[in-house]
């Protein structure tokens, strides 16, 4: 049996003008960490809602470990922990209280769970007793989730855990969640940043409301259709203009320190090609290579194919 | 030599026996994209207020745009632009209606509100939508038309904050083409993120780390000198020893 079962789920706001998910289906495997890719205003938090059931759906229809979102929602909270994308614990409880609050709404106590929790709340203890509002942002995030886990839930929803976060907590967080899967806790995860879906089983990648992409994120970069080619110069803004003017090239974005781009027509030398055409631009310190697909590059590739 | 917009010397921010802001200095060159990055809680945002003028040091100096922090905040509000990825646009105003409210916030004649904005809208391509509601835009467009207002009035310098967060990479993109173009003009940007492939596209970059800058160059250099493949990991190995976290 699926964890989590989603079957052509659309969700509309504003008496059906706002179409926020369109049509969406898909399946998480028992055990598995599933991430949700996307930006805001993508549909995330809506399918999180439907499925921690929240919010109704206006079609379509979903399960978690079975159970239907509308029909079972009693039995679906008592196993699911959900940690919103918003800071929703009560500031002016303490760390302690709000853990001790929490573990009581679902009839069990901080003790009983605690080997799920001990490494994560460890690092709360010196702060057991300062109020939730008082907390950094890397600690409220840590609070968030040690309450979504207190009832040693069976499905954990995550909705973008680490937006905001800085590299060095969003790495610590990922470490954190490696280790509940392991637990054999299911994970469905949202993030808008691309660099995280490597660190998925399997993600989905998703935009304006429906699913471009769903497998695991190897075959997503290995689906990418064409070549792809970094280049760089001493002027990579100039060259950014000068290779979106040339005609052989069919896309090119600024990707860190290089640009990627992709040729209209490949005939396998590119990379002299647009060496020559930089140089003949009048730029130095030129560097072209092939180069593999990223995550983003595949969500770009994608989204420009919706569009058009 | 080429001129400097922001000189900070020595500059510290105190809150009880809290050095948020330690001692730091650096300086910034007209029309120059500078990356302010840091763990949160490193200070940033504690700098970034005092330069915007609107928290005052504990001690040290500076000067924004030639005017000095401690007794000039008035000045220095007038002559910088700023944008947080928490909208500043009022959505209950139109398009056309929130760039002649911030025109005339900072005090620029009819005539000169009403040549900009048309132009502006030309360029936005935002034709259609001038007597729409903000609030009706989507989120890609928003921050476009709330960057092209923070630098309506032609301010000497931009502060940036957290300006591309949550958007779709296209739209990613596509808004760092703008700043590009800020900088082309002469605008200096003075920028945070938490998008490490962005601190690439800065001219330079500072890395705080619990109050103090650890780092401060090119990212070709930073890569250099910590033998990184990019700055995700020059910034980690800087920031993991960081002894902080807060917001």
């Amino acid at each position: 049996m699926d964890a989590v079962v989603l079957d052509g789920i659309t969700k509309t706001y504003a008496g059906g003008k706002i179409l926020a998910v369109d049509n969406v289906s898909l399946t998480v495997k028992p055990g598995e960490l599933f991430g949700l890719i996307g930006p805001d205003g993508a549909g995330k938090t809506s399918i999180f809602r439907m499925l921690t059931t929240l919010l109704l759906a206006d079609k379509g229809t979903a399960t978690v470990q079975g159970l239907d979102v509308v029909k079972d929602y009693r039995q679906i909270r008592k196993i699911l922990g959900y940690m919103p994308g918003k800071f929703s614990l009560y500031q002016d409880l303490t760390v302690h209280e709000n853990l001790t609050f929490f573990a009581t709404l679902f009839g069990t106590t901080i003790e009983e769970n605690y080997d799920i929790i001990r490494d994560i709340y460890e690092q709360l203890k010196p702060f057991s007793d300062r109020r939730a509002g008082k907390l950094s942002g890397g600690m409220k995030q840590k609070l968030a989730l040690c309450c979504a886990l207190i009832h040693k839930p069976e499905v954990l929803f995550l909705d973008e855990p680490t937006t905001g976060v800085d590299v060095v907590s969003r790495r610590e967080f990922w470490d954190i969640l490696a280790r509940l899967k392991n637990m054999g806790i299911t994970i469905l995860v949202s993030t808008p940043y691309m660099d995280e879906a490597s660190l998925c089983e399997r993600i989905a990648l998703i935009q304006a409301g429906s699913i471009m992409q769903i497998d695991t994120p190897d075959k997503i970069v290995h689906s990418y259709p064409v070549r792809l080619y970094a280049a760089k110069s001493a002027n990579i803004y100039g060259l950014l203009k000068d290779m979106r003017d040339n005609a052989a090239v069919e896309s090119c974005f600024a990707f860190g320190e290089y640009l990627h781009l992709t040729m209209k027509q490949d005939k396998g030398n590119a990379v002299a090609d647009l060496e020559a055409f930089a140089r003949q631009k009048g730029h130095t310190g030129i560097a072209v290579k092939e180069i593999s697909p990223g995550i983003e590059d595949t969500f770009i590739r994608l989204m420009n194919q919706k569009n058009q | 030599m080429a001129e400097q917009v922001i000189v900070c010397k020595e500059l510290t921010k105190r809150f009880g026996d809290f050095y948020a802001v330690n001692n730091i200095t650096f300086e910034v060159t007209k029309g120059e994209i500078f990356g302010f990055l840091g763990a949160n809680g490193a200070g940033k945002t504690t700098a970034m207020r005092i330069l915007c003028g609107l928290s005052f040091p504990t001690s040290g100096t500076a000067t924004v745009a030639g005017f000095d922090v401690y007794h000039q905040q008035d000045q220095i509000k007038r002559n910088i632009g700023y944008m947080s990825q928490k909208f500043s646009l009022y959505e209950n105003l139109t398009v056309l209606e929130n760039i002649e409210f911030y025109g005339g916030v900072y005090g620029l004649s009819r005539q000169v509100i009403k040549e900009r904005s048309n132009e502006l809208i030309r360029t936005l391509g935002l034709e259609r939508e001038a007597k729409k509601l903000v609030g009706e835009l989507p989120l890609g467009w928003k921050q476009k038309l709330a960057f092209s207002v923070a630098i309506f009035h032609r301010p000497q310098i931009v502060f940036l904050d957290e300006p591309t967060g949550g958007v779709d990479p296209v739209t990613r993109r596509q808004f760092w083409d703008m700043i590009y173009e800020a900088a082309a003009t002469g605008i200096t940007v003075f920028v945070t993120t938490h998008y490490m492939d962005e601190a690439e596209y800065c001219n330079r970059v500072t890395i705080m780390v619990d109050g103090k800058i650890e780092a401060l160059d090119a990212p070709q250099a930073l890569k250099q000198r910590f033998q990184a493949e990019n700055m995700e990991e020059v910034f980690y190995q800087l920031a993991r020893s960081a002894k902080r976290s807060s917001d």
